[in-house]
């Protein structure tokens, strides 16, 4: 039994909403090299080359990649054998991104109601938190800030177990196809398929917090993961939408069982500002 | 790539004239920052009579909400916003004169028809590239709404921000002619 006090929760993720917003991951710099090097467009390579300096102006001057620092989406693993005191867990993962967001100089982009009331909190809070509970004693934070731009060209679709595995790619090539320019690629592509509606969505945006381009473990997804890459880079999109070769860098696939009558398929796509940072804190012994 | 051509606002018909889809341009002066709390207040301004906060004619509106500037720096991070939000109060800013739009992701048919009939040009910026065209912003001052924060409205001095010309006065897009060139299949 471990014991976790929400004080250093919040410090933990005021930090975690900070260094996602500066420093893009070694991973994403990788692919923006190699996707240069690969892009036929001269306007294309020209882009890479300017979001390469860009991340390396917000690294050296800690200050945000982009000005859209998102919502703030949290993944909480929480083993169960950890015990958090102080406030609740939920405010306290809320008061670190007020205080990241305050601190960090970081722009707050949400609204109070999504239709009535479209007045700005001010301070980026309610996050939207997703927990698990898993076996151990540590707990893991994953802050992934999310922008709109790249959010709002999701979409999910209740597929018919008979449109198989074309269907799945079909809907995800049409999906990328119609956010166009809108989503700054190059992007990264995340799907779930399978379990339930809400099941599929979540699935999708956790595919996002793996590095940009690693791998479904299975061999078969593996390969739509590639095929559908492949196809997605036909569509001749290009950086920016100004057309070229690198529509996407990654395309990462995540499954979950599901019903005899269904197969939910979502598409969560990332714009290049991929952001997400983690953290496992020890706690001290009860 | 072609070189880029240095364009000097305001934004002139003669200047408009000679920009070409697909060109790249490097846009030094004065420009104004707008997004859609601004572009609906400007609208409903003009509905009831009123004056708008600055004269849009041969004038650049950027589509940004920069984050907040840390101290000393003369704004946060500030690149381009989707576009199409704007699209439904643009047509008739582009009717009183305004010039250029600078932002991202595609446009609607209304817009570029309103481009064509009074000569305005869409640039993109470069999405996502919020610190690197912080750098090129080199005065910024809030002149109206400043109780739309980050969406007030700016009045900003560029130098050499980089855009493309993504629509320019013809209608030609690079989003179409880009994608047709490098599509396969
Ligand atoms: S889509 Fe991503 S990179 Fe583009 S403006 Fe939004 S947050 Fe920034």
């Amino acid at each position: 039994m471990k014991i976790i006090h929400t004080d250093e929760i919040i410090a933990a993720v005021e930090k975690l909403c900070m260094d996602a917003n500066y420093f893009l991951g070694e991973d994403m710099l990788q692919a923006f090299h190699t996707a240069q090097a690969a892009e036929q467009s001269p306007l294309g390579q020209n882009v890479l080359g300017i979001l390469i300096e860009n991340a390396d102006i917000a690294k050296t001057e800690q200050v945000p990649m982009c000005q859209d620092t998102g919502m703030a989406v949290i993944f909480a693993e929480l083993g169960q054998e950890v015990q958090v005191t102080g406030m609740s867990l939920t405010e306290a993962l809320n008061q670190g991104v007020r205080q990241g967001y305050a601190k960090g100089y970081l722009r707050k982009s949400i609204v109070k109601d999504p239709t009535l009331h479209r007045d700005n909190t001010g301070d980026n809070t309610p996050t939207v938190i997703h927990y698990d509970i898993v076996p151990g004693d540590q707990l893991k934070i994953t802050v992934a800030p999310k922008g709109f731009g790249s959010e709002n060209m999701g979409a999910l679709k209740m597929c018919k177990p008979s449109d198989g595995l074309e269907g799945v790619i079909n809907f995800v090539v049409e999906t990328v196809d119609k956010a166009g320019a809108n989503p700054c690629p190059p992007i990264i592509v995340g799907v779930g398929v399978g379990g339930d509606m809400e099941k599929a969505a979540i699935l999708a945006k956790h595919s996002l917090l793996r590095e940009a381009g690693e791998h479904n473990a299975d061999p078969e997804w593996q390969k739509v993961e590639a095929e559908i890459l492949r196809r997605v880079n036909q569509l001749g999109i290009g950086p920016q939408g100004f057309g070229g070769t690198q529509t996407a860098l990654a395309v990462h696939i995540e499954t979950f069982p599901t019903h005899i009558a269904g197969m939910p398929v979502a598409v969560n796509i990332n714009c290049h500002a991929a952001r997400h940072k983690e953290v496992v804190l020890t706690g001290r012994d009860a | 790539m072609a070189a880029e051509i240095l364009l000097q606002t305001p934004l002139t018909q003669a200047k408009v004239a000679q920009l070409k889809a697909g060109d790249a341009v490097l846009i030094s002066g004065t420009i104004y920052t707008g997004r859609d709390a601004a572009h609906k207040k400007m609208v409903d301004a003009l509905a009831q009579g009123q004056e708008l906060p600055f004269d849009v004619k041969d004038q650049i509106i950027y589509y940004v909400g920069p984050s907040p500037a840390k101290p000393g720096q003369v704004i946060g991070s500030a690149g381009p916003t989707t576009s199409y939000r704007m699209d439904a109060y643009a047509p008739k800013l582009i009717e009183l004169g305004l010039s250029g739009m600078l932002g991202k992701g595609w446009r609607s048919p209304e817009v570029i028809e309103a481009m064509q009939a009074h000569g305005a040009i869409y640039f993109a910026a470069i999405g996502g590239a919020g610190a690197y065209i912080a750098r090129c912003i080199k005065e910024a001052e809030v002149i109206a709404y400043p109780e739309l924060g980050p969406e007030a409205v700016r009045k900003l001095r560029v130098e050499n921000l980089p855009a493309i010309v993504a629509i320019d006065a013809s209608g030609k897009s690079i989003y179409a002619e880009g994608k047709a060139r490098y599509q396969q299949n």
